[in-house]
């Protein structure tokens, strides 16, 4: 069985090596894609969108409908998560018993040390999904550091901790919230006259904005969505995970 | 870019990646593998893509870790293979 697995492997990876000559030359000016696709993005962005990131503005803006179906895989992802491993009734589950059982006192120093810290932590997320503008970020990393505050508080605390803050239900809710940000966000787009996602058109509802203001507007709304989103599912997935979809007191 | 960095990085990281594929202990495996996607962070930013590092640094070596630890936490910490 290891042979055959081992045979799979190597042949598929020397197929995928012999594909990699068809590609053009790594950095070569000649290739299609840096004679006609990246120069555009790359000169245009600050007068197209005002938005000096090259990174935010294709991911948000020219590519918004990868990112958008992007952040429908995460929360299918954390939706498949909690339809498998969440679990309503009481009965004990003796599958899997964890090795380590004994309850760890709660540590002082690290308690303390976290109530200190997540308010920053949470402030960093927020800076970095605001500033995906200019600066290395966005919606997706902010995100995941906003749930990474919570998770590090029901790890340091217990789950019931965490939970007391944003409740299951709240939790789930945001995580459509977020997608309905950003497909509502595209949505409006189609309602005022243009294509989906298309945020040129914002300018008529958002007061004394320019048509390229319009864009960057638009673009850190479904930033916003995407980091909605990713914040709830991340919560979610590691709260099924560490109570094994019951809910109670975690890790 | 810097190559003796670069190559530096990309020892560690085919070390990293073979550590955590062999070891049978799995929660070390989960702790090599965040191990592992820092490394590959470091490699991003060396190569300039920010963006992707620091969702790398997030993602990779942050949540995911957690995840694998919780998993290892409430199932087995030994493999059968």
């Amino acid at each position: 069985m290891k042979a055959i697995g081992l045979i799979t492997v190597f042949s598929l990876g020397m197929a995928l090596f012999y594909a990699t000559i068809d590609f053009p030359p790594w950095a070569d000016p000649q290739s299609p894609a840096s004679l006609h696709v990246s120069p555009h993005y790359i000169q245009e962005t600050m007068k197209e969108t005002d938005v000096s990131n090259v990174v935010t503005s294709v991911l948000a803006d020219y590519r918004g409908f990868d990112t958008m179906f992007e952040t429908s895989v995460i929360f299918t992802a954390g939706i498949a998560v909690i339809l498998i491993l969440r679990k309503y009734s009481k009965k004990e589950d003796e599958k899997f018993l964890p090795e380590v059982s004994e309850e760890a006192e709660p540590d002082i120093i690290i308690q303390t040390v976290t109530r200190i810290i997540v308010p920053f932590i949470q402030l960093f997320a927020l800076y970095v999904i605001a500033h995906g503008h200019h600066s290395p970020g966005g919606g997706f990393q902010g995100g995941v550091i906003l749930g990474a505050s919570f998770i590090l508080l029901a790890i340091s605390f217990n789950l019931k901790a965490m939970l007391r803050r944003i409740s299951e239900r709240k939790d789930i809710l945001l995580g459509g919230i977020g997608l309905l940000i950003y497909s509502g966000i595209g949505a409006l787009c189609v309602l005022l006259g243009a294509n989906f996602l298309n945020y040129k058109v914002l300018h008529l509802i958002i007061p004394e904005a320019s048509q390229v203001e319009a864009r960057s507007y638009g673009i850190l709304g479904v930033e916003i969505g995407v980091a909605i989103a990713v914040m709830a599912i991340m919560i979610a997935i590691y709260a099924n995970l560490s109570s094994d979809g019951k809910y109670d007191k975690g890790l | 870019m810097i190559w003796q960095f670069d190559l530096i990085i990309l020892a560690l990281v085919v070390i990293s990646a073979i550590a955590a594929i062999t070891i049978k202990d799995l929660l070390s495996a989960g702790v090599i593998l965040g191990a592992y996607s820092f490394l590959m962070c470091l490699l991003w930013t060396e190569m300039g893509a920010v963006d992707v590092a620091f969702t790398e640094a997030s993602v990779g070596a942050g949540v995911s870790t957690v995840f694998m630890i919780a998993a290892v936490y409430k199932t087995t910490r030994r493999t059968k293979d």
